[in-house]
């Protein structure tokens, strides 16, 4: 009670911080469930192309990448060419090399989960289509048959 | 009664987690990704070589070419007609002699409906751009989305994302997505 013993605080007390580090966890915590992390990095320069209709890819634990793209200028274009490639996990690939990547993505599944893994194209907009049908032909020949196309939502011009 | 034990400072504490919090910012996104799902068909069985005949009336036939130009039913079309032309087939409100036949399916939910048997065969070219064809597959499920919610005002009154899981499916049943696609051609393909 010492408003009432008439002695006065000359200095402004020290603020409490104990509690700050909770709040800033907590900020950390709600982060990092609402985030995923990032994909491994891109050796293919990809603009997805636009799209009115798309639909949200859902859980994302269940969805394998595959991007086509034209390799990104520099020691890319050296190594791997000016033409489309397909890049897996974090290797520029062949479309033969397809079959087993499906079969290691699916591997690394619970077996339960294995019929709704989905395989995302991410490809680029100037692509030609040999190349993408020559993979939804892989897929389709390896059992991978839930696919989707990576688009950006926009109005097409 | 022990001497009592100093207090600890906390205070930095709260900057080794704001660090955490800005590394977590940094390394993760969280935009989700976007686009169009599709499924793919089945392997043929080997011995299979002849093709399942699919009566003329019953099919939609659109080509792309290795120029990305668009073709409907042996025309030459444009891009923005193709949603209401695929519409007007699946859908064929008229019952027109050349558009495709009806069965009827017995749906949970609503009842005797009748099912188009029309399928969309999609065929395009090994030098077809990526972006025309996903701009067509956008045009198809467009029209095959519109559909759908029109139908599911008219039975539930209500959008068809608004749905819940077992009026999805039924709508999903009276209208599938049916687009065929067919091997693509060689001519645009550089060697």
């Amino acid at each position: 009670m010492a408003r009432f013993t008439g002695k006065k605080a000359k200095e402004t007390p020290a603020l409490n911080m104990g509690s700050m580090s909770d709040i800033i966890f907590m900020l950390l915590f709600f982060f990092m469930t609402i985030t995923t992390m990032r994909e491994s990095s891109l050796y293919v320069k990809i603009t997805v192309p636009k799209a009115t209709e798309t639909v949200k890819l859902e859980k994302k634990s269940l969805v394998s990448y595959i991007n086509v793209g034209v390799p990104m200028q520099g020691e890319f274009q050296k190594k791997y060419g000016t033409e489309s490639r397909i890049q897996l996990n974090d290797m520029i690939s062949e479309v033969s090399d397809i079959p087993l990547f499906v079969e290691s993505e699916l591997q690394a599944r619970v077996e339960a989960d294995r019929p709704f893994v989905t395989f995302s194209i991410k490809a680029d907009k100037d692509t030609k289509m040999g190349l993408i049908s020559d993979i939804k032909e892989e897929l389709r020949n390896t059992g991978a048959f839930k696919i989707f196309y990576n688009a950006a939502k926009g109005e097409r011009k | 009664m022990g001497r009592k034990t100093p207090g600890l400072n906390t205070s930095s504490m709260s900057d080794i987690s704001f660090l955490l919090l800005a590394f977590f910012l940094l390394v993760s996104n969280i935009n989700t990704d976007q686009g169009i799902a599709r499924r793919l068909p089945p392997p043929l069985p080997k011995e299979q070589k002849e093709d399942i005949q699919i009566k003329e009336r019953n099919i939609f036939v659109v080509k792309i070419n290795f120029a990305d130009r668009i073709q409907f039913n042996g025309e030459l079309g444009d891009i923005h007609d193709l949603k209401d032309r695929a519409k007007e087939f699946l859908g064929n409100p008229n019952n027109d002699p050349n558009l495709p036949e009806k069965t009827q399916i017995d749906i949970p939910l609503l009842g005797k409906m009748d099912v188009s048997k029309g399928v969309i065969s999609l065929q395009n070219d090994r030098g077809t751009s990526y972006d025309v064809y996903i701009a067509v597959q956008n045009e198809l499920t467009a029209a095959i989305n519109e559909m759908r919610d029109e139908l599911s005002r008219e039975k539930f009154g209500k959008k068809y994302s608004d749905l819940n899981d077992k009026q999805l499916d039924a709508i999903d049943m009276a209208i599938p997505v049916a687009i065929s696609e067919a091997e693509p051609t060689k001519i645009g393909e550089k060697k």
